[in-house]
């Protein structure tokens, strides 16, 4: 009877389980997806070149990495997390609680963070003063905190058109995120005397001050994309009005849908992101547990690999993807090598 | 005479008119309901194909490369260590001189440097090179003839997805390489054809949308289909066969009855929440495995099995039971010689339906590892098959979209043709089967 054969091959497939419990080979991925790119250009090439299987890299933002990376030590986590800001200090200490203790960090370059609209829309030139005007919930007008009521770009600086206010920036989830309120919002708090009014308001006390300078408006005029770039294009390309937070190698690959404003009045590009002049641009990292390393096989290769000076030198594939390379990559390339780890002097 | 012999005498009542009126309507809002639904489908199938269809053809392009022993094996002795020591980048100038040979040997006028000539050829064509420098180190110092990827754009140039118009700040290419394109095209070296690597291929990277295709993906898909009919439909059928034909009806029978359809409706997600905490994290299975992908929509199928096996035995009527315990058979003989063959069609189309169900399933498998990156190689053995790592299609369509070069965007509506056609077949299988054995009585 069939049946009985079918019983015959379950449990087949359950000795097979029973022995899957050998070594994992691959060495596992997860984390930002604005590193994910570049961790596929690297673990494709670092398939093809050596000799272990080509590592899985899996997305999901940057804090979700993190927070799989700190699950503990063990085959059954991740080896690595990509990230697209730095590690915090809650998250240092849910990893040394779960017994995950020597971190290294790998910085492999630096990533530009552009604003970006329909190609056939007006152009945009900002400064962080514009959108903290734009989207900040409380801002200064005469000497007093209001609820922010500017409606179109035209309300926030008189130069530009009267486009209905609109923008699409990344959830809190991503890393990309906390680059936005520091260097746009937070920026843009303090060049229009906002960041005072609020330190007035918060009794001199600073954090408070900063947190009310990033808190944004919730009238709908800022949406928090909790996926991935393709979905502000594709709200975008529906609303058209609406301006979008990007990083800087997506709108070098979809130059024929969008064009990018200037900020500060200077246009994002590998080239201005690595000499400092455009402002919104943030490193990038990923976090190796050292525990892995002799464990997963291919590890440190992995890393090793990825920071090469032919993999994230200037002239390498991630710099021509859109990644601005590390001046200090050697210094990298050294402590990957040494396997120095956050906080230690070994 | 009057024409009156022709009209009924029949005379229609108000009401029975407006009964007939109403029945009329009814027809009509029937036939109105059907054809919306034609309609979307019709909009959706036209969709996928007209930008599904691109993703079956690539431009590639026809180079002769000299694989010199000064940049593969300076040692010259052929050893393969040493071979192996020469990464993907020492192959770079190789493809270049390779393409300006072409350019120059045919004649073409061009003021595009080296790299930009190179630029033209995608960058999936160095790890081709090496992968056959590696298996024929003998013929290192030959000029071999190869047919190398196009880069995403030049191929997106040839299918109109790219024009001259849209690519002013494009970085990947300008239009003097188009113009070389154009050139070559009509020599003959650069050809749109038929690509099968899509079908049968690995994922690439973000850099190498041209390489990107869903064969690897689709054993992924197969392993876990493999899993889950040789775990669900042995479970689902003896537990609805022993629910129907020999449990007691009693409270705990009701229980286990609700429980069984509330399970049913459960989001998939949450089976993928279950998996990643009792098969990975608690029972050590390997992520990003098809093995614990197949797990997972095992559980997540069982219901509908049992539930469609349950639906399959109570169909059989209650007098072959009887006439079979009557001649003397068992219970268990009645079941397993009579009520079961009658049943097994039904249930055998509630399997592939929930197969089917199944191999469009990406959600659970967010969860354990099986969307993002994962470009393997295709399995050797059964058992690589179900621990390797591995994607599963609709997890390589959703990852395709999202990714930033539009020209995965084509890929993953080629990716969504042939998840349909699979799925199509399935249900067309489950149909036919139906048919031809299903019993009315």
């Amino acid at each position: 009877m069939s049946f009985v054969k079918l019983t015959a091959s379950a449990l087949a497939i359950a000795a097979v389980s029973a022995t899957a419990a050998t070594a994992r080979d691959q060495v596992q991925v997860a984390g930002s997806s604005t590193v994910l790119p570049y961790a596929s250009i690297v673990a494709e090439a670092f398939g093809e070149n050596f000799d272990f299987p080509t590592p899985v890299v899996e997305s999901g933002g940057s804090s979700a990495g993190l927070k799989r990376f700190c699950e503990g030590v063990g085959e059954n986590t991740i080896d690595v997390a990509n990230a697209s800001r730095a590690i915090r200090e809650k998250e240092i200490k849910a990893c040394a609680e779960a017994g995950v203790t020597d971190i290294i960090e790998v910085r492999i370059g630096y990533d530009g963070i552009v604003f970006a609209s329909d190609i056939a829309g007006n152009s945009f030139e900002y400064t962080p003063s514009d959108w903290f005007l734009a989207l900040s919930d409380q801002i200064v007008v005469d000497g007093k905190l209001v609820a922010n009521p500017n409606k179109t770009w035209a309300d926030v600086n008189a130069k530009f058109p009267a486009q209905d206010l609109q923008a699409f920036i990344p959830g809190t989830k991503h890393g990309t995120r906390e680059v936005f309120e520091d260097k746009v919002i937070l920026a843009g708090c303090e060049e229009t005397g906002a960041f005072e009014a609020l330190m007035h308001a918060n009794g001199d006390d600073k954090k408070a001050a900063e947190k009310a300078c990033i808190s944004l408006r919730t009238d709908g005029v800022s949406v928090d994309i909790d996926g991935d770039y393709t979905e502000t294009l594709a709200r975008i390309e529906s609303n058209k009005d609406g301006i979008g937070v990007f990083g800087l190698a997506f709108y070098e690959n979809n130059t024929d849908k969008l064009q990018v404003a200037t900020m500060g009045g200077i246009v994002p590009s590998t080239e201005s992101i690595s000499t400092g002049e455009y402002p919104v641009s943030r490193p990038l990292f990923f976090y190796v547990k050292k525990a892995h390393i002799g464990v997963i096989p291919g590890l440190k290769d992995y890393a090793e690999f990825f920071v090469s000076d032919e993999v994230a030198g200037p002239d390498g594939p991630l710099s021509e993807y859109g990644l601005v390379a590390d001046p200090e990559l050697v210094k990298t390339q050294e402590a990957v090598s040494a396997e120095a780890v956050m906080g230690g002097n070994s | 005479m009057s024409d009156t012999s022709k009209t009924s005498l029949l005379a229609l009542t108000p009401r029975t008119k407006q009964r007939n009126a109403a029945e009329k309507r009814f027809r009509a809002y029937g036939i109105a309901a059907i054809a919306v639904g034609l309609m979307m489908l019709m909009v959706l199938v036209t969709n996928i194909f007209s930008r599904g269809t691109g993703a079956f053809q690539q431009t590639f392009m026809t180079v002769n490369v000299e694989l010199l022993e000064s940049k593969l094996d300076k040692k010259g002795n052929r050893d393969l260590d040493d071979i192996k020591k020469v990464t993907t980048f020492g192959y770079n100038p190789l493809i270049r001189d390779a393409v300006v040979a072409k350019v120059e040997e045919l004649g073409i006028q061009t003021d595009l440097k080296a790299k930009d000539l190179g630029g033209i050829l995608s960058r999936n064509a160095v790890g081709q090179l090496r992968e056959f420098v590696i298996a024929n180190p003998d013929r290192i110092g030959e000029t071999i003839e190869f047919r190398f990827l196009a880069q995403s754009r030049v191929d997106g140039y040839l299918k109109g997805r790219v024009h001259r118009a849209s690519i002013g700040n494009d970085k990947s290419i300008s239009p003097e390489q188009l113009d070389l394109v154009d050139q070559l095209v009509d020599a003959g070296v650069i050809v749109k054809t038929f690509n099968i690597d899509f079908i049968t291929g690995a994922d690439a990277s973000d850099q190498r949308p041209e390489a990107a295709g869903i064969g690897v993906a689709m054993l992924g898909s197969l392993s876990m289909m493999f899993v889950v009919l040789g775990l669900a439909l042995p479970i689902g059928v003896a537990a609805s066969i022993y629910l129907e034909e020999f449990a007691p009806k009693n409270r705990l029978t009701d229980i286990i009855e609700v429980n069984i359809s509330n399970l049913a409706a459960v989001p998939s997600i949450v089976f993928g929440i279950l998996g990643l905490a009792v098969f990975i994290n608690y029972l050590h299975l390997p992520t990003s495995a098809p093995l614990v992908g197949g797990l997972v929509l095992t559980l997540m199928t069982l219901p509908t099995i049992i539930i469609s096996t349950r639906a399959a035995l109570k169909a059989v009527p209650p007098s072959i039971r009887d006439a079979a315990l009557g001649v003397g058979a068992s219970k268990m003989q009645a079941v397993f010689h009579h009520v079961l063959p009658l049943a097994a069609p039904g249930i055998l189309t509630g399997t592939i339906i929930g197969l089917a169900q199944a191999l469009g399933e990406t959600a659970p498998l967010l969860l354990i590892g099986m969307v993002g990156f994962i470009a393997s190689n295709a399995p050797e053995t059964l058992a690589d098959g179900l621990l390797a790592p591995n994607s599963a299609m609709p997890a390589q369509i959703y990852e395709w979209a999202k990714r930033a070069d539009p020209a995965f965007y084509e890929r993953a509506w080629g990716g969504i043709i042939i998840l349909l056609v699979f799925l199509v077949s399935m249900n067309t299988l489950a149909v036919i089967l139906r048919r031809r054995f299903e019993r009315r009585w």
